[in-house]
């Protein structure tokens, strides 16, 4: 039988209960809410699983959410099983003033340089990472720049904000 | 002058051990006649052997991601132009899918089957370089010269549809900015004809030449496990002999309609991927051809729908014909609207991904319901994969490492955002 999201659920529910939460299916993709420091369980579960075989990491990245008190930095999973090509997302969420999150790429090699680029722009830290440095911004920048309190522009500049467009 | 040379005073300072060193370092780029882009490896070489390489990226990086937070949905597509600039117009249309997708969109089959045409277009234009590439970097420079030619006369074609040649920003959400004029046609039906007879040529002067199969059979080859540990997609995954391609898998834009071949190859080595794409521009040659008659199929049954370029639904989207404008009140409030970026977009979290020339393009968009995304990231395949181009060359010739280089059809743009 395929594999289907329900079944992809069931499995995971079965395997860690209540403590994956905020399940939706938003636009075909199913994704899930894990505690961050269950993201490698998750994953290898995920991995190893001879029905689920989700072993090809999609992408990584990260989001910054300022409002979310104690857990506003979202890291951002994409998996594929392409056996039975079903995708799916999983997020983690740490606090900015210690983003700690154990690394995927002793189980992905793919998940190496998608963690430096996650690193250089958010500042997670990717415990175990055998080589977190920045990737795409110089060495010596002390700032991450797409946390959300560094604006693109001059920031006294206020023509190009939503208020001015009647929101 | 030997005074000179070994007065310790001498700004050049090497340390200690590197006179004991037996092996070479090689800084090679960031700009090298050979890297075709802005990419540094510092190699350790032992006479002709690289023994270890560290890449360097992050040269031409550009900020999209940051930037396309403050931009209105329609001024993000010319950034996406600029990602893998070889296939622009693959990127342009998947994000104009990300966005439908995000707004429930559905489009005429006639609109899907142009932006098949010209997605394919531009995978046989990503393809010809590349592959001609391949064959420059092992000393025949006849045939990049020769195919060259016929990438012109793809831009061409583009240049007909929109205006612009390789930064295309080609397309609009729903639809295209106006209508397929009958020259594009022509120009396209002459490129189909003559196009054929020149791939065969080319593929005659190189698929069993002796010494290009010699320098290129064995070398930097990666198998399926690694491919898919590495997160390869694309022309370079099939070449390892995993048949994965997104617009068969998660099809897209009425590809499930066409009937066409996916080549793989056995080894992943630098013939393979030179194979697989050889194949690829065939099967997009077919796929254009089916597209066509698929139009005219439409065109015949339904002569309306000869003037449907873009959605009705996505008139909201579609800035209105400039005549429109400057007499139409409608049409005036519409374009404000949409020049301003005024069009609400519906909160939501979307992951849309095409098959774009090097690979799995995806889309991360969240949006909250403002002008501009809240979050836009980039899925770019060549960031992904030459991770493991060290592994690859690793105790292989430089000169392997090279062709290694131009056969995983590394964009910069598209590496370094």
């Amino acid at each position: 039988m395929a594999l289907t999201n329900d079944i992809v659920k069931q499995k995971l529910t079965d395997k860690f209960g209540e403590q994956l939460t905020d399940w939706e299916v938003p636009y075909g993709i199913m994704a899930f809410r894990a505690p961050a420091e269950m993201n490698l369980k998750v994953m290898q579960f995920l991995y190893d699983d001879e029905e689920l075989r989700f072993r090809f990491m999609t992408d990584l990245t990260a989001v910054h959410y300022p409002d979310r008190k104690g857990e506003e930095l979202c890291v951002v999973y994409h998996m594929h099983n392409l056996t039975d090509n079903i995708r799916l997302r999983f997020k983690i969420y740490v606090p900015v003033e210690k983003p700690d999150v154990y690394t995927a790429s002793k189980l992905f090699s793919a998940a190496n340089w998608m963690e430096r680029e996650t690193y250089d722009f958010f500042g997670i830290n990717f415990i175990g990472h055998p080589n977190l440095i920045r990737i795409l911004n110089v060495d010596e920048m002390d700032y991450f720049p797409m946390r959300k309190e560094y604006p693109m522009e001059d920031p006294t500049r206020r023509d190009k904000d939503d208020e001015m467009f009647g929101r | 002058m030997s005074e000179q040379l070994t007065n310790t005073q001498h700004h050049i300072k090497l340390s200690e051990e590197s006179l004991q060193k037996q092996t070479t370092t090689l800084n090679l780029g960031p700009t090298h006649p050979a890297t075709h882009g802005v990419f540094q490896n510092i190699m350790e070489i032992d006479g002709e052997r690289v023994l270890e390489t560290v890449p360097t990226i992050g040269y031409i990086h550009r900020a999209f991601e940051k930037i396309a937070e403050r931009r209105p949905y329609y001024q993000i597509t010319p950034l996406t132009d600029r990602l893998n600039y070889c296939s622009s117009p693959i990127n342009n249309m998947g994000w104009h899918m990300t966005i439908e997708k995000l707004l429930g969109l559905k489009l005429p089959k006639r609109i899907e089957y142009l932006r098949v045409i010209i997605m394919e277009l531009s995978r046989i234009a990503d393809h010809l370089v590349c592959n001609s590439v391949i064959a420059v970097d092992t000393g025949a420079l006849t045939p990049f010269t020769y195919v060259f030619q016929y990438r012109e006369k793809i831009y061409e074609i583009f240049e007909e549809i929109c205006g612009s040649r390789l930064t295309t920003n080609i397309g609009r959400v729903g639809g295209f900015e106006r209508n397929f004029t009958p020259a594009s046609f022509t120009k396209l039906n002459d490129f189909l004809k003559t196009f054929p007879k020149v791939m065969k040529e080319f593929e005659s002067l190189l698929n069993r030449n002796r010494i290009f199969m010699d320098r290129c059979i064995g070398a930097g080859p990666i198998s399926a496990e690694r491919a898919l540990n590495y997160g390869f997609t694309g022309p370079n995954l099939r070449a390892a002999g995993v048949d994965y391609d997104v617009r068969v898998a998660q099809s897209y834009s009425s590809y499930e309609d066409f009937d066409f071949k996916i080549p793989v190859g056995t080894v992943g080595d630098v013939y393979d991927r030179f194979m697989v794409r050889n194949g690829e521009i065939w099967e997009s040659v077919s796929i254009i051809h089916q597209a066509l008659e698929k139009i005219e199929k439409i065109e015949k049954e339904f002569p309306e729908q000869k003037d449907v370029f873009f959605a009705k639904e996505a008139e909201h989207f579609h800035i209105p014909a400039k005549e429109d404008v400057y007499t139409k009140m409608e049409a005036l409030i519409w374009h404000f609207k949409i020049i301003m970026g005024e069009i609400d977009a519906p909160a939501g979290e979307v992951y849309h991904s095409v098959e774009g020339g090097n690979g799995e393009v995806g889309y991360y968009l969240i949006s909250d319901g403002g002008r501009t995304p809240y979050r836009l990231h980039f899925r770019r395949p060549c960031f992904i994969y030459y991770q493991a181009y060290p592994e690859m060359v690793e105790n292989g010739l430089l000169s392997d490492a090279i062709i290694t280089l131009s056969s995983l059809n590394v964009i910069a743009g598209e590496l370094d955002a």
